[in-house]
C-alpha cells in the first residue's frame, strides 16, 4: 500500500476519475466558446442580462448586458441539451431528485443569484474563468464564497 | 457587425460549448446537491478536482489562444473580463456562498436541473432568478 492508495479512497469515496473527467470536459466547453468566438463563459451573467428584455431600468440596460443576452442564453441552452444528453446516455433517461429541503433551495437559491451578481460571478465564472484568467481578485472571492459555504453546510448539519 | 453578432456558426459553438459545459457538470455529479453539500463538509474532495480541472483548461485558453491565435477562429477580438477587488465583490461572494451552502446549488447547475428533469432543482433556479432580479433593481448602476 502506498500513500496514494490509502489517500485516494479517503479523498474521494466515490471515485475521482468522474470528477475530473467532468472538469475537463467544462473546461473543454469554456475553452471552446473562447477559441471560436471570443467569449469569457461564465454562467450567472445570463441571470442579468435576460432580464433586460423586460426591465428599461439603467442597470440592464449596460451594455455588456445587452451586447451578450442573445449568446448567454443560447450558452444556457446547451447546458440543458448537454445535462439532457447526459440524462438519456448515463442516467438511462431517469429524472434527477434531491433530498434537500425546498426551502433551503428556494433561500438558498435567492441568496446565490443575488450574491453572484452582486459579487459579479459564480462558482464558474471566479472560480473556472478568473482563476483560468490569473486574477486575483477572483482568487479572494472564491476563498470568501468557499469559506462562507463551508460555515453555511456546517452550521446547517448541526441545527 | 458587433463582435458579439450571432451568426450561425457563433451559435452552434455556443451551444456546443454549452452542451460541454452541462454534461461535465452532470456527469462530475455537481448536479446533485448532496455532492457539493458533501465537499463543502469534507466528506469529499471532488469539487477541487471539476474546478482545478475546468480552470487548468481555462487557463490554456485565456493565457494561450490569444498568443497561438490572434484573433477568435469565427471573427471579433478575444474579449477580456477583469474581476475588481472591492466591497462588492466581498460582500457578493460572502452572500453567494452562504446561498451555495445552504442550497448546494449554483447557477449552471440550476440551470443543467431543466435538462436532468430535477424539477426539485427549479425552486432554487427560480430563487436565482430572483435573486437577480432583486440585485437588479436595487443596484446603483
Amino acid at each position: 500500500m502506498t500513500v496514494i492508495d490509502t489517500l485516494l479512497p479517503t479523498l474521494f469515496p466515490f471515485g475521482w476519475q468522474h470528477y475530473l473527467l467532468g472538469g475537463l470536459t467544462i473546461g473543454a466547453g469554456v475553452a471552446l466558446l473562447y477559441l471560436f468566438n471570443g467569449w469569457v463563459g461564465g454562467m450567472s451573467t445570463v441571470f442579468s442580462s435576460s432580464w433586460s428584455w423586460l426591465f428599461k431600468r439603467p442597470f440592464f440596460r449596460q451594455e455588456r448586458f445587452l451586447n451578450s443576452r442573445h449568446w448567454r442564453l443560447v450558452y444556457a441552452a446547451g447546458v440543458v441539451l448537454g445535462a439532457l444528453f447526459w440524462r438519456l446516455s448515463l442516467a438511462d433517461g431517469q429524472a434527477q431528485t434531491t433530498s434537500v429541503p425546498t426551502w433551503q433551495l428556494l433561500v438558498g437559491g435567492f441568496l446565490a443569484g443575488y450574491g453572484a451578481r452582486l459579487g459579479n460571478g459564480c462558482t464558474s465564472g471566479h472560480g473556472i474563468c478568473g482563476l483560468g484568467s490569473l486574477q486575483l481578485p477572483s482568487l479572494g472571492a472564491v476563498l470568501t464564497f468557499m469559506g462562507t459555504a463551508f460555515l453555511t453546510a456546517n452550521l446547517m448539519r448541526l441545527a | 457587425m458587433s463582435p458579439n453578432t450571432l451568426t450561425l456558426p457563433k451559435t452552434l459553438v455556443t451551444l456546443l460549448a454549452g452542451a460541454l459545459f452541462g454534461f461535465g457538470l452532470s456527469l462530475a455529479s455537481m448536479i446533485q446537491p448532496e455532492v457539493v453539500l458533501g465537499f463543502l463538509r469534507f466528506q469529499d474532495w471532488g469539487l477541487m478536482l471539476v474546478m482545478g480541472g475546468a480552470a487548468c483548461l481555462a487557463m490554456l485558453a485565456y493565457k494561450g489562444f490569444p498568443r497561438w491565435f490572434g484573433k477568435p477562429l469565427l471573427g471579433g477580438e478575444f474579449q477580456t473580463q477583469p474581476a475588481q477587488w472591492n466591497r462588492q465583490t466581498v460582500v457578493g461572494a460572502a452572500i453567494f456562498g452562504i446561498g451555495w451552502g445552504l442550497s448546494g446549488v449554483c447557477p449552471g447547475p440550476a440551470i443543467a436541473a431543466l435538462g436532468t428533469g430535477n424539477t426539485d432543482i427549479l425552486w432554487a433556479l427560480g430563487g436565482i432568478v430572483l435573486g437577480a432580479l432583486t440585485h437588479g433593481l436595487t443596484a446603483r448602476s
